[in-house]
């Protein structure tokens, strides 16, 4: 049995997300804690599927975390590929410093 | 007698509940004002960890413990080994910090705000009825993965190995002149390109005595 009411995992997502947000906002040289701050994202969603899932009594919401589960594995690692190649370029991971695009 | 079996039951699942939570997010804040990038990593470990252990709670098992494993075992450790191998400058990068902290909190504190007087928090307190899942979790979630999401679970198969070659084409770097082998060219190896069969005419040296053992 499930005492804790649905309400509590959506409040508990949603400040998860926001917190993301706010890092995004205040680290926005830093690509790792961007990348870090995605992850958390996506953990707040995931938790709002697992509630929602069960609460519904429906597996697919289970079955979408497993899958974003599965996707946000297969970013990250492309992700970090990009950053050490960018590193390796550029000797830094600075996104202030990455603007050639724009001369 | 006020507190039953059952009361006790659901207020101890309450506690770990508000418990688990304060953990994550005081981690999560960690992760984002860490002024150590290792920090940070490291406090996202342990915001994953208290989730796994609310989803615990709402009676997702596999799920908790495939984030423990996937997440924790080898995304994070992805992330640390990345964050300790670049030799990274963080000071320039913190920079706008401090300009930036009142922006981005307002921005948090809003979403906050409108999302949760979206979603009506009030409305939604309702407790769930029996588990569906009866015994078992991970029968539940495998009966609908395996018939119904069959075809998108060997696409997410296709995705992983798509993501594992890109990571490995990326990250490579073939350096001239260390001296390594080709598997292509070792596996496309002939005989013809390695043995020359030559045809003489047999006739013994004049120098060489007739009976000499031949050479190893």
């Amino acid at each position: 049995m499930i005492a804790i009411p649905l309400s509590w995992y959506i409040v508990f997502a949603t400040v998860l997300f926001c917190i993301a947000i706010a890092g995004i906002f205040i680290n926005r040289k830093n690509v790792i804690v961007l990348l870090m701050c995605i992850e958390l994202m996506l953990l707040a969603v995931n938790t709002n599927f697992v509630a929602f899932s069960r609460f519904l009594g429906n597996p697919d919401g289970q079955v979408f975390v497993f899958f974003i589960l599965t996707v946000a594995a297969a970013e990250s690692a492309i992700g970090l590929a990009i950053v050490v190649l960018m590193f390796r370029n550029r000797r830094t991971i600075n996104v202030g410093e990455i603007d050639s695009l724009r001369y | 007698m006020a507190w039953s079996n059952s009361n006790m039951h659901a207020t101890l699942q309450m506690v770990c509940f508000i418990v688990f939570a304060a953990v994550a997010v005081g981690a999560a804040l960690a992760v984002v004002a860490a002024k150590n990038t290792v920090h940070g990593v490291l406090a996202l470990v342990l915001t994953f960890f208290s989730t796994a252990c609310i989803w615990m709670l709402a009676e997702a098992e596999f799920l908790s413990l495939a984030l423990v494993v996937v997440y924790v075992g080898a995304v994070m450790v992805l992330f640390l080994f990345v964050v300790m191998m670049l030799d990274i400058d963080l000071e320039p990068m913190r920079e706008g910090f401090i300009k930036y902290l009142p922006v981005g909190i307002a921005a948090a504190a809003i979403m906050l705000v409108e999302m949760l007087g979206i979603i009506g928090v009030r409305a939604l307190n309702v407790v769930p009825g029996p588990d569906p899942a009866g015994a078992s979790n991970i029968k539940w979630l495998g009966d609908a993965l395996y018939t119904r999401f069959l075809l998108p679970f060997e696409i997410a198969a296709l995705i992983l190995t798509v993501g594992l070659v890109a990571a490995v084409v990326l990250a490579l770097r073939v350096r001239t002149f260390s001296k390594r082998q080709n598997p292509a060219r070792q596996s496309a190896v002939r005989a013809a390109g390695r043995v020359r069969m030559v045809k003489m005419a047999a006739v013994a040296p004049p120098s060489a005595p007739a009976n000499e053992e031949p050479q190893a």
